[in-house]
């Protein structure tokens, strides 16, 4: 118990010097003593093998082609051949007078933005209800995550069947009576970018679900029992006792939510493609970069809006790790949310 | 401990099925079923459209199937093109989950139980690479797997998606290692066994909960990845499922019925695979998720 109570506290100083690197960067916990005293030779060894390739691959693939868009960015570069022709800035300036990528910009603040309005709280709605014991539980769990496993590519294609001008959707309303709502749900600019929101909505709110039931079942069945004991009911427990804990998690999740948000491409480039996003008022920053920078043959172009979307996504991962997640020291988790 | 202590010595309350907790229970299943209809809808009219003919979704496009037309699905198993693809997709998501697993299970064991200089700073830097991602990366990547010659091959998707899903593989299985008790270490220790064999002989075991989450993520990532293959690879032949579904639905594109059950079967895999480990998912996250 000594020892476990001394590691907590290690921890938590560790936690409080910990510098922001990553956006949710998680703290490190820290070593015991090694069981024996060895010789430092054996042991850089074993490092090397152990964290090398890792650490090799890492930064071969993610680290440097991050550096080299940095590079080339500078360039007017077609990607054949050494990068010669340098621009300076010129290729920033062209992007951010650019009233096309301004406008996926705002395309992407208004999902980022819907996105957590959006999911958060049906997320949370459905990890509650799922956390309760219900018969079929593990079948019910795995059908509502359905939509969140099977790929962008499937969802894109079989909704855009569903949603074109004369698909199920439409067929549907028309029987129903509701013909007069029908539109043209993904090339009417005033419709497309709600569809977009609802498909990303039915795709993704499984992914926070799932972070949402692991960080219900790191809460002590104790504490609630307790307060049911003292008669608190189902919802005032749910108010007052399971939201409050659950706030590390939801934080986590919006900021892997907001980040999914700005690099936001599959969904987009799959329904839409690359010409009708733009009409339709879907384009996303992502779907600008592919299609001016590789798909018009630009490369330094295209690296360039690439710079620029990660430094947006870094200073709002920034701020948001300065402003919401500072007060938890809690671990992270990711995988493609949006 | 000391918060359950009290709780267990107090007798419970027994609870009685009152008539409120039933109703409330019945609403939860009511809740369920039509959350479930929602998010099934859609895969519903994609696998029901695989059955019907195409002049019946022309006249009926959100009807049910009149002649259960199972001719589509025998089409597609039939094609070549579909089955190289599932080769494919089966290759390169075994190869970046095994290999995923295999280096980020040696890096974790080396940050979270050797005490190092620069332990700190190489794990910010993995847990840094959240921040880098692929969409930021795509394109000088496909110029590094160009010059590398690895264009239109299957290594050229995979190496780039054992790098990418590196850093949450470490964070998840961190605090997995960091949590198997020195004890044991120096038991095992006192056994003749040396930092590299309780790797082997002990640590895989332990840690096999947290393997199994960030095993099935990097699978399901890498048998959905869309972005990556579509910049890496150019030829039919190299296509992984979510390419091949794309090329045969814009090939098709009049052949609604073929491209809904081209869809369907595509989407089994990932489904079967994930129904099976659901429960590990979540039970592997709980630790990375606490607050």
């Amino acid at each position: 118990m000594a020892v476990l109570r001394e590691e907590t506290h290690t921890e938590h100083a560790a936690r409080g010097s910990q510098s922001p690197a990553g956006g949710g960067a998680p703290a490190l916990p820290p070593v015991g003593s090694p069981p024996r005293a060895r010789s430092r030779w054996p042991k850089r060894a074993e490092l090397l093998l152990l964290i090398g390739p890792a650490l090799v691959v890492f930064v071969a693939f993610v680290i440097l082609p991050v550096a080299l868009a940095a590079y080339y960015g500078f360039f007017s570069w077609s990607g054949y051949g050494a990068a010669t022709d340098f621009v300076g800035l010129r290729n920033y300036v062209t992007i951010l007078t650019d009233p096309a990528f301004l406008e996926a910009l705002s395309h992407n603040a208004f999902i980022v933005v819907m996105s957590l309005v959006l999911q958060g709280p049906l997320a949370l709605g459905i990890a509650l209800l799922l956390n309760r014991r219900l018969r079929f539980q593990s079948l019910i769990r795995v059908l509502i995550f359905v939509p969140y496993v099977i790929s962008e590519v499937v969802v894109g294609l079989g909704w855009s069947l569903m949603l074109q001008s004369n698909g199920a959707l439409n067929g549907l309303l028309e029987k129903v009576g509701l013909g007069g709502l029908a539109t043209d749900w993904l090339s009417d600019p005033s419709a497309a970018i709600w569809t977009l929101l609802v498909i990303i909505t039915w795709k993704y709110v499984g992914f926070a679900v799932i972070l949402f039931l692991a960080g219900l079942q790191g809460i002590p069945d104790e504490i609630t029992e307790a307060a049911r004991i003292d008669g608190a009911s189902y919802w005032q427990v749910q108010r007052y006792i399971v939201l409050p804990l659950m706030g590390p998690t939801v934080r986590i999740w919006a900021f892997l939510s907001i980040i999914g948000s700005l690099q936001l491409f599959d969904l987009v480039w799959i329904v839409w493609g690359q010409y009708v996003a733009g009409t339709a008022g879907t384009s996303t920053m992502a779907t600008y970069m592919v299609a001016n920078g590789r798909n018009a043959g630009s490369y330094g172009y295209g690296n360039a809006v690439a710079v620029v979307i990660f430094l947006i996504s870094l200073v709002v991962a920034l701020l948001y790790q300065r402003f919401i997640l500072r007060r938890d020291s809690a671990v992270t988790t990711t995988g493609g949310a949006h | 401990m000391a918060i359950a202590a009290p709780v267990a010595s107090r007798p419970r309350p027994r609870r009685r099925v009152s008539e409120q907790s039933r109703r409330s229970s019945l609403v939860s299943y009511f809740v369920a079923l039509v959350l479930i209809g929602l998010m099934l809808a859609p895969v519903a009219y994609i696998i029901l459209g695989g059955f019907r003919s195409n002049s019946e979704i022309t006249v009926d496009p959100s009807g049910f199937p009149q002649a259960w037309a199972w001719s589509n699905f025998g089409d597609v198993l039939a094609s070549g093109s579909f089955w190289t693809q599932v080769l494919n997709s089966t290759v390169a998501a075994v190869c970046t989950t095994v290999f995923v697993v295999a280096l980020g299970l040696m890096a974790a064991y080396g940050l979270s139980r050797y005490a190092f200089r620069g332990r700190a700073a190489v794990y910010a830097l993995f847990t840094a690479g959240l921040m880098f991602p692929l969409t930021v990366a795509i394109t000088p990547l496909y110029i590094l797997v160009r010059n590398l010659g690895l264009t239109n091959s299957l290594a050229g998707v995979v190496i780039p998606q054992i790098a990418f899903a590196l850093p949450l593989t470490i964070i998840v299985l961190v605090p997995f290692l960091a949590a198997i008790p020195n004890e044991l270490q120096e038991a095992a220790a006192i056994d003749g066994l040396g930092r590299l064999g309780f790797f082997f002989r002990m640590v895989l075991r332990l840690s096999l909960p947290g393997v199994i989450t960030v095993g099935i993520l990097a699978f399901i990532g890498s048998w959905n990845a869309y972005l990556l293959p579509l910049f890496i690879l150019n030829g039919e032949a190299s296509y992984t499922l979510p390419l091949g579904t794309q090329a045969f639905a814009s090939q098709y594109a009049v052949d609604t019925a073929k491209v809904l059950a081209f869809t369907s079967l595509s989407m089994i895999p990932a489904l079967i695979f994930f129904s099976l480990f659901e429960r590990r998912i979540v039970g592997g996250l709980t630790g990375a998720v606490k607050g």
